[in-house]
């Protein structure tokens, strides 16, 4: 489990650097895999403690039981969260049969760049992992947002050895990605190695279907699959060659690039 | 050709480098076809969007990601892909070979564990090719393979790839650069990637597949002496932990630990980590680890643990090879940021040397600026002592990067450590330091006495400035307000410590500061906050403060500097035109708690 520690290791570098360098920070966590894992990292990093508030954009279409396993979860480790929706959206019937591109950024890119605002958030921890998507695979470490919350893939900051951007002008934030260099796969092994509580809307429970990835009920769809504990999953994993976000209705076409560009996780 | 592999749990970053169109996309489209590593319908799909622009169909398109790249042509950023092949995911960093897009290359080597760089047969060794060869070397990316592509273009002929392979290893041999292999490959075509090639009997070396397998995992920087560049001190509970990351050998509880460049000493007590059952007693190169210390000493981020018998370089000064990617110009006397490790202090240019030509490694001379993406032999100066290590025997902490503004502009490497002159000062303080014979109470149990931290207020200025009058007033109202102050008058030193002195000694003045440092030394390590003035020194007071401050650092010096007209003044002081007693006491007072603060 040596390149687990490995990861694990440069992660927990990435997570004291932003810790150091932003006074006023933020974890999103969304319930999934990816995030909950980063949150294991940040407990990792500052010895059983989560330094800053982990925030959750309710897009309020999300699957039930993500709420109820958010909840439960942030009780037992004493966790701060802040959960924040565009309710002006929603209360103008905003959701995905309008266009999922546009239901995306109004309730998750918009309900997040509300909450970066209000709450003046100058830098947010993110579980995006480069295998994902293509647009993710440009990504940094420690990546600039200008004043709209926008991403200008095309003029990156360098980014060389263990130094990152960690300052930036007025007004604008920093999207921190500690994950950047784990696969699906590495993400389950180190759920299994150190045992971390999941959701376990990941598991077939007998109608031999499963989430491999998840976001709002409408949009994501379950994988065949019988896969019943995380031995299961690594091992389908090992063998599959259908892309992790087949599921996601939004990545059809362009509309990651699109949706990306504009500030979306 | 695409045989199904289990995916694999190892990993290793690999970049791919070279002159732009040299074919870097397309061998990346073969090696990811040719291991079975693309999901299903990816080929069908590119294949599908070739027909429907009506382009014939190529491994390059497979990767570029966006669709703006396609109309240009180019690879705009580092696009990290992966592919398996035989137990190990290879995350390969594609770096754009475009001139203008060096940063993005310099991103992604910077990351690699290990390097291809091509080379197009028909073409030969390009611009491109070279300085991305000086560059990789830089970077310090050992391991590499050179790929001299299209050997079909060329009919694959044994004399065309042994010319390319003698310049080329001519011009790497100039820095010292060996590649692990040359291999002469069809990207697309398929030979010498996965499979051996049919078309090239007389070569009997690696396939590219074959050469990455070949490569290892982090050289051994574990049997190299200790590097630990603190990060961070944490007390989120009753532990104070000093975080960091091992950039070189091995920490073991029980170990007696240095910290450069305050010489601070301590021993590690435990070594903490989250879920690990039982504790780990050691942590060695590339952990994040966490140590709790047996004693409550004031280190922070920026300094570096090492053991005694091998500690890194001091100075405030350092000669380096740099590479620029910053928009505007360096220039020379402007105030950068410089990071070493994770210590962050400003910095200057204070001579560039040469700029060296990467096509030819010419040197040019005489120049004020670098330019982007050009490389120089510079001299750097920084503001205070700065710990570190030659390039050649450490890797981290023998690199740096230049910040301009917000960005990271460049980054470089120390060839050389550049003597200034506290030089003998600091050597002292170091020795003095180290045989320091401490009593039962610590430096933590005064101040937790006493309410406050040591520190020194000094007063500097012409003649007849005023400054007396106020570090006289200085004392007399910090030990009003309940805090332990003493007045160290220099004309009382004269006296009686330096009675001993030559007029010609005293003339010098370097050894009266420097018995009035070290007296200074001892009333701070007693707790006390010591208000000051220069004036029992002939020098200069910019010299004198300096050496104050070599002498007793870490402890902080907090200088006020008087003056009847507007002048500049010395570095590290604070400035404002009309003080007040009230002021300085803020400042000090300001200066005392923020080092509570950071504990």
């Amino acid at each position: 489990m040596q390149h687990l520690r490995q990861l694990e290791d440069q992660s927990v570098y990435i997570l004291r650097e932003a810790y150091k360098h932003f006074d006023n920070l933020a974890m999103l966590w969304s319930m999934g895999k990816d995030s909950t894992v980063l949150l294991w990292l940040a407990r990792k990093a500052f010895f059983g403690h989560v330094p800053f508030p982990l925030l959750h954009v309710d897009t309020s279409y999300k699957i039930p039981a993500m709420i109820e396993y958010r909840d439960r979860v942030a009780r037992e480790w004493g966790l701060k969260l802040v959960v924040g929706q565009n309710k002006e959206a929603l209360a103008a019937g905003m959701n995905h049969t309008l266009g999922r591109v546009n239901c995306c950024t109004a309730l998750k890119t918009n309900g997040l760049k509300q909450l970066i605002e209000q709450k003046g958030y100058t830098g947010i921890i993110l579980g995006v992992r480069a295998d994902e998507e293509g647009t993710r695979a440009k990504e940094r470490y420690f990546s600039p947002r200008d004043k709209h919350g926008d991403w200008d893939f095309r003029d990156q900051p360098p980014e060389l050895w263990d130094q990152f951007k960690t300052t930036f002008p007025p007004g604008t934030h920093i999207r921190i990605h500690p994950l950047l260099d784990w696969t699906e796969i590495n993400i389950w092994e180190y759920i299994k190695f150190e045992n971390i509580p999941f959701i376990d809307l990941y598991l077939d429970k007998g109608d031999g279907t499963r989430y491999r990835s998840l976001g709002c009920a409408p949009c994501t769809t379950p994988i065949k699959s019988t896969a019943k504990s995380v031995d299961d999953i690594i091992e389908e994993l090992r063998h599959t060659t259908v892309a992790e976000r087949s599921g996601r209705a939004q990545d059809e076409g362009r509309g990651m690039e699109l949706l990306r560009k504009d500030g979306y996780m | 050709m695409a045989e199904t592999v289990s995916k694999p749990s190892d990993n290793l970053n690999i970049v791919i480098v070279g002159h732009v169109d040299h074919g870097k996309s397309t061998l990346l489209g073969r090696l990811y076809a040719d291991t079975g590593s693309l999901p299903d319908g990816k080929l069908e799909k590119v294949q599908a969007i070739c027909r429907q622009q009506g382009k014939e169909f190529e491994y390059a398109f497979l990767f570029d990601a966006f669709l703006e790249e396609q109309e240009q042509g180019i690879t705009i950023d580092t696009a990290r892909t992966f592919f398996g092949w035989k137990g190990r995911y290879y995350i390969i960093i594609d770096a754009p070979g475009h001139k203008e897009f060096l940063k993005n290359m310099i991103s992604g080597a910077a990351r690699a564990e290990g390097a291809l760089l091509l080379i197009d047969a028909l073409e030969g060794v390009k611009e491109q090719s070279k300085k991305h060869g000086y560059l990789l070397s830089l970077l310090g990316v050992r391991q590499f393979a050179v790929v001299v592509n299209k050997m079909d273009l060329v009919g694959y002929r044994q004399d065309v790839f042994d010319g390319i392979e003698k310049e080329y290893r001519e011009f790497l041999g100039q820095f010292k650069a060996v590649p692990q292999q040359i291999i002469p490959v069809s990207a697309k075509l398929g030979d010498n990637i996965a499979n051996r090639s049919e078309q090239m009997p007389w070569y009997s070396g690696p396939t590219v597949l074959d050469a990455l397998s070949a490569f290892r995992k982090e050289p051994g920087r574990f049997e190299q002496p200790l590097r630990l560049p603190i990060q961070d001190v944490y007390k989120f509970d009753a532990r104070r932990i000093i975080t960091g990351r091992v950039t070189a050998g091995r920490v073991k509880v029980g170990d007696s630990l240095v910290f450069s460049p305050s010489n601070k000493r301590a021993t590690v007590k435990s070594i903490e980590a989250f879920n690990v059952e039982p504790s780990p007693v050691e942590g060695h190169a590339g952990q994040s680890v966490g140590v709790t210390l047996d004693e409550q000493i004031f280190v922070e981020r920026g300094e570096v643990a090492s053991h005694q018998d091998a500690l890194p370089l001091v100075s405030t000064a350092f000669r380096a090879n740099v590479f620029w990617l910053g928009r505007k110009p360096l220039e020379r006397g402007r105030r950068y940021q410089l990071r070493v490790a994770t210590k962050e202090v400003d910095c200057e240019v204070a001579t560039i040397h040469r700029i060296i030509d990467t096509m030819d490694l010419a040197q040019q001379q005489g120049s004020h600026v670098v330019n982007k993406n050009q490389v120089a032999e510079l001299t750097i100066r920084a503001k205070t002592p700065v710990a570190f290590d030659l390039s050649a025997s450490f890797e981290s902490t023998g690199r740096f990067v230049l910040v301009d503004e917000y960005d990271i502009a460049g980054g470089g490497i120390v060839t050389e450590l550049v003597h200034d002159d506290q030089e003998f000062l600091r050597e002292e303080a170091r020795q003095r330091d180290f045989a320091w014979v401490k009593g039962q109470v610590g430096v933590e149990d005064r101040a937790q006495q006493y309410g406050h931290r040591a520190a020194i207020v000094l007063v500097t200025g012409g003649r007849h400035t005023g400054k007396s009058f106020l570090a006289r007033t200085i004392e007399a109202r910090l030990v009003a307000d309940g805090r332990h102050a003493y007045l160290l008058d220099g004309e009382n030193l004269r006296r009686g410590l330096d009675a001993d002195l030559s007029e010609g000694e005293r003339g010098q003045a370097t050894e009266m500061a420097r018995r009035y440092g070290e007296v200074a030394r001892l009333l701070v390590d007693t707790g006390l906050i010591v208000v000051s003035t220069t004036n029992p020194f002939g020098m200069a007071y910019v010299e004198a403060a300096q050496v104050i401050r070599t002498l007793v650092h870490p402890v902080p010096v907090i200088a006020v500097h008087m003056s009847k007209t507007p002048e500049e003044a010395p570095p590290n002081t604070t400035r404002r035109s009309i003080w007040s007693i009230k002021f300085i006491k803020g400042v000090a007072l300001d200066q005392i708690r923020k080092t509570d603060r950071t504990e």
